[in-house]
């Protein structure tokens, strides 16, 4: 392709781009080196059906010209994104000088918001990715092997988790899982323990999650593998059973390598979609055991009086950094496959 | 509850198209942003009576109010002419002056309400409260009976004593409930608490945080020998969690709204030994204070400021219509009322104990909402047993400092 004609055909995605992604993080950055201007106080008296009370306000007015000018807001630099809800380099620095060893450094940087979130987020997509590529891939071996007319059932039924929005799925298991409900008393009584929660113990909410991420994004695995695995050549499976190979050895050597591109596709979007875990948290009200950068987002522009949108904005910037650092691997794999087939 | 809204949702329907403007104002658009619960539901009707011939009136009653009053307001012209508001939101509003000062429109059309209504801020009118709101003790005295607690628990540390009755006699393994669901719930349990020791949060005169102390320590000391009576999961109640929990019977003592009294007492939803054996109280004290452990709050009507002067003044006759003695006579166990019109009755027992008994109201300061968003996330590490108290507390104020310094409230 000529590159005038690479330009104009690349030129409707080039512009949406833009306006849809590239102006709204460049926006998101500008709105993280910023804080609110210093507020200026009065003493006024407040009065009420309780009484009256001596007590700080805003001046607006003082400050009204101010935000006039500079709606942004105050210059923070990189201040948000080092304080002690965020980055927290010099609590860090504290928490290390006071650390007589590894094991107590931690336990003092998990105190800190932006790492408990971190080491939620992190864990979730590290046992959540690998499993839903292995459950799905298991799911769609067993249904390809189906008799015709058992397959469209199953399929329909395998994809079940996947159409329920993920923040009903997580409130109606949220509901099934509680002490009185269907699934939190069979465990009570399997595990003969009146006492067992799943919500009230931090590590048992984690594998709760983690579980719930599984179910609910192996269907999306599973339907990719199953269109991968009608594309597997037929003459190559059947040589490799004259070769006397076994069912074992046939998915090893011949359909495995033949759906690499669909375990590096499914991986990547998997990274993507896991770090950026959210809907569970608030469905299971899990906020107190598991937190994730999204949440902390969400927490910060919703959770209560007030909105922090310096915080939320360096926490998403953040957030896009961590997701390219965890997705160069797979782009450096998928870039030496293309420049393998070009070369 | 639903039939409630059912009704509501109709009422505006038929409204909306017919001409029944009894209210004097022949023309205006009124918006009205909201919460969502039975008195407010209430107002909103009543105040859509107004709706005719040049004057709609449109309401969004929503738990989600807070996260878009701002942005809503900020627009000019605003998007809603009036948002029901509370000690804290009024001050979320304020702090970006937002809502207009009352005076002249109270003058001009408020004819019947009580002065105690005014919520003035230097000597501004900034809001019209009609009802009033805080938690309090709920008990069930046919349980207490069975424990050998003879009398209602007044202070917590008689809650924790009924509690140990009510286990060990084997009526309730959980006997005890507060809205500790971590988050906003779980820091105004604190606020509530603390507020028992009669305390400052802040250094008077500045936005210094002032928790990590003794009373901060003993405060949370307190709520978690309470939790210990509770269900396991506490960390996920919420008051609609406890209110079920409470009328399914599960529970002895709890600390619950106000508002909810009127639902816990009627005949829906529960049956009538528990119910019937429902018994109100005010806050209780604790640690030899005077001062019940509970905020007073009050829920008002603010104007917003950018719209036009018609339209503030249409949305202000609509809104006293809302909270006219009709209405709260029509409504009476909804709330407590604070307009005329009102009589006491055994739904608003507990929030009129708690108030007379001296609660304090919940502070009205621009950088409380930060401290309770630190509060709510940072003292669910200390309940779980995974720090300690003093820890929980600096994290607080930690939390709190990097918050406010990015609202500008510290430098």
């Amino acid at each position: 392709m000529k590159n005038r004609t690479f330009f104009w055909f690349i030129l409707p995605s080039l512009v949406t781009m833009i306006l849809f992604i590239a102006l709204p993080i460049g926006s998101v950055f500008i709105q993280s080196l910023h804080i609110e201007h210093d507020a200026v106080f009065k003493e006024v008296k407040n009065c009420g059906p309780f009484g009256c009370k001596l007590e700080i306000q805003v001046d607006v007015e003082a400050s009204a010209q101010l935000k006039e000018d500079r709606p942004l807001g105050k210059f923070n630099g990189f201040g948000t994104y080092n304080n002690r809800n965020h980055l927290a380099a010099s609590e860090l620095a504290q928490a290390w000088a006071d650390s007589p060893n590894w094991k107590i450094f931690l336990s003092k940087t998990y105190n800190l918001p932006f790492y408990r979130a971190l080491a939620f987020t992190l864990t979730y997509t590290f046992v959540v990715t690998p499993m839903v590529l292995l459950l799905g891939f298991c799911i769609a071996l067993g249904v390809n092997s189906l008799p015709k007319q058992f397959k469209g059932p199953t399929i329909f039924v395998s994809l079940l988790p996947m159409i329920v929005t993920p923040l009903i799925g997580s409130l109606i298991l949220f509901w099934m899982i509680d002490a009185e409900g269907i699934l939190g008393s069979t465990l009570q009584w399997l595990f003969e323990d009146p006492n067992l929660s799943l919500k009230a113990s931090p590590k048992l909410t984690w594998i709760m999650l983690i579980i719930y991420g599984i179910w609910h994004s192996a269907p999306f695995a599973f339907i990719v593998f199953y269109a991968g695995l009608q594309t597997v050549p037929t003459d190559t499976i059947e040589a490799a059973m004259i070769d006397g190979a076994s069912r074992w050895e046939r998915t090893r050597y011949v359909v495995l390598p033949h759906l690499v591109p669909l375990i590096v596709f499914i991986s990547l979007i998997q990274l993507m979609d896991n770090f950026r875990v959210f809907e569970p948290i608030v469905g299971f009200s899990a906020q107190a055991s598991a937190t994730s950068l999204s949440w902390i987002i969400f927490n910060d522009l919703a959770g209560g009086e007030g909105t922090f949108f310096g915080s939320a904005g360096a926490t998403s910037v953040l957030t896009i950094l961590g997701v390219a650092l965890l997705l160069i691997p797979v782009l450096l794999r998928t870039w030496r496959d293309f420049k393998g087939k070009v070369v | 509850m639903f039939l409630n809204k059912i009704t509501i949702a109709g009422a505006f329907m038929v409204l909306g198209s017919t001409a029944m403007a009894g209210c004097g104002i022949s023309s205006g658009n009124v918006k009205i942003l909201s919460n969502d619960f039975p008195a407010i539901q209430s107002v909103t009707a009543g105040a859509s009576a107004c709706a005719g011939d040049g004057v709609t009136v449109e309401a969004n009653l929503t738990k989600d109010h807070k996260d878009i009053m701002v942005a809503a307001l900020t627009a000019n012209p605003a998007q809603y002419t009036s948002v029901i508001a509370s000690n804290s939101t009024l001050v979320t509003l304020m702090n970006d002056g937002l809502v207009r000062p009352l005076d002249a429109l109270v003058a001009k059309h408020g004819a019947g309400l009580n002065p105690s209504q005014m919520i003035t801020v230097d000597g501004k009118i900034m809001a019209v409260a009609f009802g009033a709101n805080a938690q309090h003790l709920f008990s069930r005295s046919d349980i207490l009976k069975k424990a050998g607690v003879t009398s209602i628990p007044s202070t917590y540390e008689d809650v924790l004593v009924a509690a140990k009755a009510i286990k060990s006699a084997g009526l309730m393994d959980y006997p005890v409930a507060l809205n500790t669901k971590a988050g906003w719930n779980l820091g105004e349990e604190f606020v509530n608490m603390y507020m028992g020791t009669g305390a400052d949060f802040f250094k008077p005169g500045t936005a210094q945080v002032a928790v990590n102390n003794d009373h901060g320590v003993a405060t949370l000391n307190m709520l978690k020998s309470l939790v210990a009576y509770s269900n396991p999961d506490y960390l996920t109640y919420d008051s609609n969690a406890t209110q079920a929990e409470w009328e399914a019977g599960n529970l002895a003592l709890a600390t619950m709204w106000g508002t909810r009294g009127g639902a816990v007492l009627d005949d829906e939803g529960s049956t009538k030994a528990v119910s019937s054996n429902t018994v109100l109280t005010g806050a209780p004290t604790w640690g030899n204070n005077a001062r019940p452990a509970s905020t007073l709050w009050w829920d008002g009507i603010s104007i917003s400021a950018n719209i036009s002067d018609a339209d503030a003044e249409a949305t202000f006759v609509a809104m006293m219509n809302g909270i006219s003695s009709d209405v709260i006579k029509a409504n009476n166990s909804d709330t407590v009322w604070l307009g005329a019109g009102y009589t006491p009755s055994a739904a608003s027992a507990g929030v009129s104990a708690t108030a007379a008994d001296g609660a304090a109201p919940y502070p009205m300061l621009p950088f409380m909402g930060a401290l309770h968003g630190a509060l709510g996330a940072e003292i669910s590490d200390f309940l779980q047993g995974n720090e300690s108290a003093e820890q929980a507390l600096a994290d607080v104020e930690a939390a709190y400092t990097a918050a406010a310094t990015e609202k500008g409230f510290l430098k």
